[in-house]
């Protein structure tokens, strides 16, 4: 449910950035949400003033990564979003932690298995990117862990995720 | 003056199994037919206070779980004796009883109860059996569960698994990131649970050593997967498996000198075998596919799931052959294996071709025939008696996880009671002294 939000809030944050054109300091809070990212109250003058870095600091904020029913395939949304934290590992050499998760169908321990291996196919894609394997760490909570609760397609479409921690 | 009680009971037996179901005994979902009708009459008490258990009840209860016994319910009952010399045959052969348990309970010190019972076949009009089962105030479910065990092994030659213990995790969620995850051992049929164990983090996979002493676990507590083994009479802990990625799924070989589980340090999920006193380890499979869910066939053979034909189903290896073979050809899920005591039928988490539900069926080792058992949709984690006449299993109801109890036959079924709201992952314990 957040995560959705988290993502709603970034398109509105993308749109403001190429309409006004203001300018937002992209990479200061090492991923977190700035809730006033693009609105340009805060620009302390820093320059860089494009829509590019705007959109950059939305992908930055996505944090989650959706998967397909019992798949482990990166969407191409999820790379783009990946492509900046790979940037951003290469470049601070910070620790994350991939939590792997999935869906409340089929066994538990079957799951688990299954929640690595969609934390390894991002692990996999970073480290392409150039980022080094001992930045991350990889821990699979199968479907121990729902984000959201219910046995609805949405619910459990919500519950097939990676998420990158720091 | 017995006579009279017994209308009285007859006129509020609606009434009194609405309370037994507001007080969490065995709710029925299902009714049994073809199985034997025995009365389990209430037994006889002298004591000023009741006694704090209905221990008629729980025989009663424990017989219906079997598949195997219809308990005659006591509104139908015409009289109420305590003693075989009480009992008028014809009394039940009226309501068609096939079997009488009687009994009464005496004090016999300070915290000292003793239980004379009989068992009686109606239509030969003999007594089979007559004993005394004796403990303390805190063990007047042991000495029912005791006569249960009793009962059931005159009329069906099976030893009884009424006395055995059930592993489960309960969870109590607060918010998406506060969850309270905690152990409980409880009597099979769910009473008395005990919390063993409590954590923020997900607990997994409990699974009991066949000497009934020590209990296998996956602990998330460090906010990764670790295999834990408890000791459950002192609590004493030892962290046993703790390397990078998955560790997961143990499980005991039958002669209790070693664990089988799951780890994918070496890049993928494989099966390993540690020798429980030495520590070595020892992979088991090798492939890119998931490994995982091992349990034994004997002391020699692994059981396992694995998805390297492309869609998870159940494969067996051998230890010293190392041959591998495909035991699952029906389904398009197949997983989470268990095997009976006599190793001829698999129990697993199954899912037809097709469909959307995955239940727990039976496998025929021998004929290779299977069956389902469940008629619920998100059933998971089977665990079978140590006599292989029922079973437990997971699912949902209401969005909340709830533990079934099915006789293997499929005629009895009842969801567990319990406190908590969301329970998971039962492991019956072996037969206990």
């Amino acid at each position: 449910m957040q995560v959705i939000k988290f993502g709603k809030a970034a398109a509105l944050v993308v749109a403001f950035g190429v309409v006004v054109g203001c300018s937002s300091k992209g990479g200061d809070t090492s991923g977190a949400v700035d809730p006033n990212a693009g609105y340009g109250a805060g620009s302390n003058g820093a320059g860089m003033d494009n829509g590019m870095n705007s959109e950059e600091a939305a992908l930055r904020a996505i944090t989650t990564f959706y998967f397909e029913y019992d798949s482990s395939e990166l969407k191409p949304e999820a790379m783009r979003a990946l492509d900046v934290h790979a940037k951003d590992l290469k470049s601070a050499g910070n620790r994350v932690v991939l939590e792997g998760h999935t869906d409340e169908r089929g066994t538990r321990e079957y799951n688990m298995a299954l929640g690595e291996r969609r934390a390894a196919s991002v692990q996999r894609y970073l480290v392409l990117q150039g980022v080094s394997p001992a930045q991350l760490e990889l821990v699979s909570y199968g479907e121990e862990k729902p984000a959201a609760m219910g046995s609805t397609e949405e619910a459990m479409a919500q519950n097939r995720r990676v998420e990158l921690r720091k | 003056m017995k006579r009279l009680t017994h209308v009285l009971v007859g006129l509020v037996a609606l009434c009194f199994t609405q309370l037994l179901l507001a007080q969490g005994a065995i709710e029925i979902t299902r009714g049994t037919d073809k199985a034997t009708p025995i009365a389990v009459v209430p037994f006889g008490w002298q004591g000023s206070a009741p006694l704090p258990e209905d221990m008629a009840d729980i025989t009663a209860n424990d017989l219906r779980n079997s598949g195997m016994f219809a308990p005659i319910p006591r509104g139908n009952m015409l009289s109420y004796p305590t003693r075989d010399s009480e009992i008028n045959a014809r009394d039940w052969r009226m309501i068609g009883a096939d079997y009488v348990v009687v009994g009464q309970v005496s004090a016999t010190g300070a915290d000292a109860f003793s239980l004379t019972y009989s068992l009686y076949n109606v239509v030969r009009e003999q007594v089979v059996l007559a004993r005394s089962i004796s403990g303390t105030r805190t063990q007047l479910r042991d000495i029912a569960h005791h006569l249960s065990d009793e009962v059931f092994k005159e009329l069906t030659g099976i030893q009884g698994a009424f006395n055995t213990k059930l592993l489960y995790v309960a969870a109590e969620r607060f918010s998406v990131d506060n969850t309270r995850y905690t152990l409980q051992r409880s009597d099979y049929d769910g009473a008395r649970a005990v919390t063993l164990l409590q954590s923020r983090e997900p607990i997994l996979s409990p699974s009991y050593s066949p000497d009934g002493e020590r209990i296998a676990y996956v602990s998330f507590e460090s906010r990764r997967p670790e295999i834990y083994i408890h000791y459950i009479r002192t609590g004493r802990r030892e962290r046993i498996s703790s390397f990078e990625g998955l560790n997961g799924a143990p499980s005991w070989s039958p002669d209790g000198t070693r664990l089988a589980f799951v780890l994918s340090r070496d890049g993928n999920p494989e099966i390993y075998v540690m020798d429980l006193a030495s520590k070595q380890l020892r992979r088991v499979t090798n492939h890119f596919a998931i490994d995982t869910e091992p349990t034994w066939m004997g002391n020699d053979t692994l059981v396992f799931t694995s998805d390297r034909g492309g869609r998870p189903q159940i494969y067996k290896q051998n230890l010293s052959s190392g041959n591998t073979e495909r035991l699952t050809f029906v389904g398009n899920y197949n997983a989470n294996a268990k095997l009976s005591v006599d190793g001829r039928t698999m129990v697993m988490v199954h899912r037809q071709e097709g469909y959307r539900n995955f239940q727990i069926a039976t496998q025929d080792l021998e004929r290779g025939n299977l069956r389902v058992l469940t008629e619920t949709s998100l059933d998971e984690s089977p665990t079978v008696s140590p006599n292989g006449v029922m079973l437990i299993y997971a699912t949902r109801q209401q969005g909340r996880g709830v533990l079934m109890l099915v006789s293997t036959n499929g005629r009895a079924r009842s969801v567990i009671p319990t406190q908590f709201n969301d329970l998971r992952v039962p492991s019956w314990s072996p037969y206990l002294p």
